[in-house]
């Protein structure tokens, strides 16, 4: 064992590099191909917009379009959050009482296997429409949570739990020093999960709300378009929605390897 | 019989499934005593401490752990060393070796001073800043040591720490174990299933049966002390090991050769 060990080791360069080139050229040419489909065979772009259309319409209807990307980015971001601090917080509980956990876990569960979609349209009826919305994200994003918590809560190792005994910890003190922090990487890979089903949540509910309601996210726009034979700005839309998934689950992604750097095998390099 | 740091009486150990773990069991272990639990597996040792330790209760019988007088310390005047480091991961060593102060509600900066003065003591200054998994198996099981010893406990309760860990490793956590057992002059009963190393180690040998854990035989080891690399090839050492090994064989009587 040498006096410094290595804390991180990269995988080789070549590789690395190889990891992110492969897809952008992947990319490139798909989209390529695309342009090109649609120029030799005059496809009318009501029918399949060029990506350069797509990528001028995104442009030209940005002041719209932003405005319904920050409202779908605030809708699941509510929901995120509420799914986070719920789920944790019922995982918590569900770990103090076995009482608690077997009179309320099957209701986790029925609500986790009941598509979203169908839920919908009821809460729309029973509550107001951007609650309604934020309620859906929830309901999508708060099951990982609360199952990965539940599973982390419950593998910590017996012998540290044995050692917190020895020394007489308050359950408080067993909870804060060792339950919560190894249950840390399973809460991290829960709201990794839930990170990105609380969009999928939100543009559900948004599209079940459809053009009824006075709605102005991102889902709203897709279907709006979709009537009015906008095409290109479907697809616009569409390409907002994904990148703001991509983002969603890199921060998250980030955040997990920022937090378990130092410790946890999920986050080593493979040589350390 | 002033002098006894642990003794059990009658103790038994029934598990909720119906095994009979141990027992009964008698055991007395004076104060500053190094004694090992010798047996195959299964046999109950580390169940004998974990009933010391209370954090197991027996099903019959009765324990009893000598205290320090004055004012309570974190773990009852207990360290108890478990066959894995147990350490906690997201931490660095100097957190976990603080563990028991903090539980304990010991003010920080005595907690930093005892803290450092336990990790010396194992040789590990260096290396409080230092990750779990940044360390070898054998510097794992120094941290786990420096924080049973931190709370400066009258008995050290050891459940085959170095187990896991290669000859010479092991051999040196011998050799540093009884140095410390030599300055400090704690109780230490100690878990193996190695002939070798319980003779190395401690005065008294107490070999027990296989399921339900009895003792078979207790066997005094006496030789110049302080022990060394010499006495472990001395001849002494050698018809140690056959006595105890003798001892221990009728407890695997009957149990398959592999």
């Amino acid at each position: 064992m040498s006096a410094q060990p290595a804390i991180t080791s990269k995988p080789r360069g070549a590789q690395r590099a190889l990891r992110f080139v492969l897809p952008v050229i992947v990319f490139a040419a798909g989209l390529l191909a695309w342009e090109l489909v649609v120029r030799l065979k005059e496809i009318p772009p009501y029918v399949l917009p060029a990506p350069s259309i797509i990528i001028l319409t995104l442009i030209k209807d940005w002041a719209v379009l932003s405005q319904s990307l920050a409202t779908t980015l605030l809708t699941t971001l509510e929901g995120f959050v509420a799914a986070s601090i719920g789920g944790i917080a019922l995982a918590l509980l569900f770990n103090q009482s076995k009482w608690v956990e077997y009179s309320l876990f099957p209701y986790a569960i029925v609500l986790q296997v009941t598509p979203v979609i169908a839920i919908a349209p009821l809460l729309l009826i029973y509550l107001e429409q951007q609650t309604a919305v934020v309620v859906c994200a929830f309901i999508v994003a708060f099951f990982p949570v609360l199952s990965n918590t539940t599973l982390g809560l419950n593998s910590v190792d017996r012998n540290l739990i044995g050692l917190f005994q020895l020394y007489g910890a308050s359950p408080q003190q067993a909870l804060r020093f060792l339950k919560l922090p190894a249950a840390l990487p399973y809460i991290l890979g829960g709201l990794r999960i839930a990170g990105g089903l609380s969009l999928i949540g939100a543009v559900v509910a948004e599209i079940a709300a459809g053009t009824a309601g006075a709605g102005s996210g991102l889902a709203y726009r897709i279907a709006e378009s979709g009537y009015r034979l906008n095409i290109p700005r479907m697809f616009a839309a569409l390409l907002l929605l994904s990148l703001a998934g991509i983002v969603i689950y890199g921060v998250l992604a980030l955040v997990s390897h920022l937090v378990l750097r130092r410790w946890h095998e999920s986050a080593l390099g493979k040589e350390s | 019989m002033t002098a006894l740091a642990v003794s059990l009486r009658g103790v038994t150990k029934t598990y909720d499934n119906g095994i009979m773990a141990l027992g009964p069991f008698d055991l007395a272990v004076r104060k500053g005593e190094f004694i090992s639990l010798l047996g195959p597996s299964g046999c109950g040792k580390s169940t004998v401490l974990r009933i010391i330790a209370e954090l197991s209760a027996p099903s019959s019988g009765s324990v009893r752990v000598a205290r320090r007088e004055g004012a309570p310390q974190p773990g009852h005047g207990i360290g108890f060393v478990f066959q894995e480091p147990t350490l906690m991961p997201w931490t660095s060593v100097h957190e976990n070796v603080r563990l028991p102060l903090k539980l304990g509600g010991v003010p920080k900066a005595e907690a930093r001073a005892r803290t450092e003065a336990a990790l010396a003591s194992v040789g590990l200054a260096d290396f409080a800043d230092a990750y779990p998994r940044e360390l070898s198996g054998g510097m794992k099981m120094r941290v786990s040591l420096a924080r049973a010893l931190v709370t400066d406990p009258d008995i050290l309760l050891m459940d085959e720490p170095f187990a896991a860990l290669d000859e010479i490793t092991r051999f040196r956590l011998n050799n540093d174990l009884l140095a410390l057992w030599r300055s400090l002059g704690k109780t230490i009963i100690f878990v193996t299933h190695s002939v070798f190393e319980s003779v190395y180690l401690s005065q008294r040998v107490v070999v027990m049966t296989a399921r339900p854990g009895r003792i078979q035989a207790d066997i005094r080891i006496e030789t110049v002390e302080p022990r060394g690399e010499e006495f472990r090839t001395s001849t002494a050492y050698g018809d140690y090991c056959r006595k105890v090994s003798g001892a221990l064989a009728p407890s695997y009587s009957g149990q398959s050769v592999l």
